[in-house]
């Protein structure tokens, strides 16, 4: 079956550092696919290459079998492809309707943007993500980490992503909204969507994902069916750089 | 994420009920307070329906731009050049209708102001896309790029006049000056009331609107009050500008002009300035694009996060030269309101006007630190501006305490204005 991504060899420096090192990974629709690897080993600006952040200095993106080119966020979402960033890319001015619609406003018969079809939207879908949620008319700046961070999750699912990239969506999260995170990446798995994951929870990981890739200083260490192996040969992997021996 | 509180029902203030922007009421009462108190200076001179008139279209021009540096500022950039782009508008205007069409088509001809209009509008809008592309794409500072523009076009604007004052400008065009142009009593009465009407028309469709969606709406006494409030404040403005007569010198020369003689004891008001409707137009159009369009909320988008903005398929490179070739198309629009007004063009027209204008916006509440800002508050700010400048000569202040005077307004605007929001800031 051909994956719905893959990304072959993708390099990219930033000066002298390496910051991704030939390195190859896919995803399967329905699947998630975990990355992981220390501070700094490149697993945000390898997912930035795929959502247009940045371009690739070599390497290329196939999308469901056929090349692909992302040169900027626009292409990434024209092939549906939809990001929750590590630093979360929320306009702090705007409120929660405004952030989630940045790009794609909803706009009247005469082109005008409309404000309350997108607050209504946004009150229907965060009543399904977050339930609590309650400041629609402030600027996001006024919100806590974790309101935040539903805005932001709130914009990649309303779209109807095909391909979803989580750049450690639970961080700023409490454990009660980090177990309704985790119960949305299962729904969403389920309808089909292809997720890749980043994370420095093992045991999250574990839990959610198909397969996980570690990385290391820029470079892949590898690729495994989390049903293959077990939490220390993961750590081994993340730490020591070292593939679990198989007998 | 607890926050189910928020929504809870409190006792609310009168500005909270209302929805009123507590920061433009203490801007109103700061103007309010000022008028008064140059009206008792200077015994009862100030507030004037003549004062008033000339007060409104001192303001328009550097009003005009104001709304388009709210763009520029919220954007996180700054525009040092545009007294050098009015110069140069203008000075393109004024030598197609005065040196360079009146041979061909002979003086007087009526596309002669047009294509003057044209002309200097397309110049402005071309010297700030020029702008906006450098700043955009080449990613030189604003701050830079339009302080080598202030040296620029001012003097480009030189070499096509040869230095020279060039009028009178094509009668037609002047209309667009001031005095020059008013609209007279009955039609003053007749837009006043169909601004009311839209005004109005305006708050009940806001209020059905939301009632469609569910949402909370103000109480009817309020949607009330406001309006009445709005449309009072339109017509009360009207019936000024119309109380300040005509001088009769001016009138019997009119009279002269068509063949008849004036009836003893006729007078006729000036009424509102087509200047005036000009700058009315020009403050709802970039409402409405600030609030209900694309463009706009991607301005804002852009000012308050840049990262995010792009990261969310914004084009913030083609955004900077959209906003520079708008300021830029504004200050043409501008020399024409300032130069008609002078009825010629002179090479030092607009000399300063960067720093009214900047002032204007920031007075006005537009914050440098990008995302923030509002067209009415810049225009308000024009106005507070031009209040205080012509409020203190009219009492006698020698003009290097005036300066001196509205620099220190200046930065205890901006000062209060910080302490504002970190008290608000703190609440929410
Ligand atoms: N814009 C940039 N300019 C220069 N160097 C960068 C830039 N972005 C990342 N780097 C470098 O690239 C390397 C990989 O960074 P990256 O952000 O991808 O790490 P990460 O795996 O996401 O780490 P973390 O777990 O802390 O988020 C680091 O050495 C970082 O310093
Ligand atoms: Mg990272």
């Amino acid at each position: 079956m051909t994956p719905l991504v893959e990304m072959r060899d993708i390099s990219i420096a930033f000066g002298g550092v390496k910051a991704v090192d030939h390195v190859s990974v896919d995803l399967h629709a329905g699947e998630v696919v975990g990355l992981l690897g220390h501070n700094g080993a490149g697993k945000s600006t390898l997912i930035k290459c795929l959502s247009g952040a940045y371009r690739a200095d070599s390497g290329s993106i196939l999308i469901e079998g056929k090349e692909v080119q992302i040169e900027n966020p626009r292409d990434a979402r024209a092939h549906n492809i939809e990001t929750i960033y590590q630093t979360l890319a929320l306009a702090d001015n705007l409120d929660a309707a405004s952030n989630l619609f940045l790009g794609r406003e909803l706009t009247t018969p005469l082109g005008f943007v409309d404000d309350d079809r997108m607050e209504a939207e946004t009150r229907r879908i965060m009543a399904r993500l977050n339930p609590n949620f309650a400041k629609f008319k402030e600027p996001v700046k006024a919100l806590s980490g974790g309101q935040r961070q539903s805005v932001a999750i709130a914009r990649a699912v309303y779209f109807n992503a095909r391909i979803l990239i989580m750049d450690e969506p639970t961080a700023a999260l409490g454990p009660q909204e980090t177990k309704m995170v985790a119960e949305l990446i299962q729904e969403l798995k389920r309808q089909g969507l292809g997720i890749f994951l980043i994370s420095h929870d093992i045991h999250d990981v574990m839990a959610l994902c198909d397969r996980v890739s570690v990385m290391k200083n820029g470079r892949l260490v590898g690729t495994e069916r989390v049903a293959d192996v077990t939490d220390d040969e993961i750590l081994a992997m993340i730490i020591l750089g070292k593939n679990p021996e198989r007998a | 994420m607890t926050d189910a509180t928020a929504d809870a029902p409190k006792r609310r203030s009168l500005t909270e009920t209302l929805e009123l922007d507590t920061r433009l009421l203490g801007m109103v009462g700061a103007f309010l307070v000022l008028c008064l108190a140059f009206d008792i200076v200077t015994d009862g001179r100030f507030l004037t329906p003549r004062n008033i008139f000339n007060l409104t279209i001192q303001t328009v021009s550097v009003a005009i731009m104001a709304t388009g540096m709210v763009f520029i500022i919220v954007c996180r950039h700054i525009d040092l050049s545009v007294g050098s782009i009015l110069a140069v508008s203008s000075a393109t205007m004024a030598m197609i209708q005065v040196e360079w069409l009146p041979q061909l088509l002979g003086l007087g001809h009526p596309l002669l102001w047009v294509a003057a209009c044209l002309a200097g509008l397309l110049v402005g809008a071309a010297v700030g896309a020029l702008h906006g592309w450098l700043v955009g794409f080449l990613a030189i500072p604003a701050f830079i790029v339009t302080l080598g523009g202030l040296l620029i076009w001012r003097n480009a604007g030189w070499y096509l006049t040869d230095g020279q004052t060039i009028g009178p400008l094509d009668p037609t065009f002047q209309i667009f000056g001031g005095a020059n142009g008013t609209l007279g009593v009955f039609w003053s009465w007749v837009v006043g009331a169909l601004a009311a009407l839209a005004a109005a028309a305006a708050i009940w469709a806001a209020r059905a609107r939301k009632a469609k969606h569910g949402f909370a709406v103000k109480p009817l006494w309020a949607e009330a009050a406001l309006t009445l409030l709005a449309a009072g404040a339109i017509l009360a403005f009207v019936a000024t500008l119309n109380a300040y007569d005509v001088p009769t010198g001016r009138l019997e020369c009119l009279f002269e002009a068509r063949g008849e003689v004036m009836p003893e004891g006729y007078s006729e008001g000036y009424g509102l300035p087509v200047s005036v409707l000009i700058l009315i137009a020009v403050a709802v159009a970039m409402t409405v694009i600030a609030r209900r369009t694309r463009f706009g909320r991607y301005v804002f988008a852009t000012g308050g996060n840049p990262d995010a903005a792009e990261l969310s398929g914004v084009d913030t490179k083609m955004l900077t030269v959209k906003i520079f070739a708008l300021m830029g198309a504004l200050c043409a629009l501008s020399a024409i309101v300032a130069s008609s007004r002078l009825t010629n063009h002179s090479n030092d027209i607009g000399t300063l006007d960067e720093l009214r204008v900047i002032a204007a916006a920031v007075i006005g509440g537009t914050a440098l630190s990008g995302g923030i800002g509002t067209i009415h508050g810049a225009i308000l700010g024009a106005l507070i501006m031009q209040s205080l400048q012509s409020g203190m000569a009219m009492v006698g202040v020698d003009s290097p305490l005036q300066n001196i005077v509205v620099g220190a307004v200046l930065v205890a605007a901006v000062f209060i204005d910080i302490v504002y929001r970190r008290r608000t800031g703190a609440r929410s």
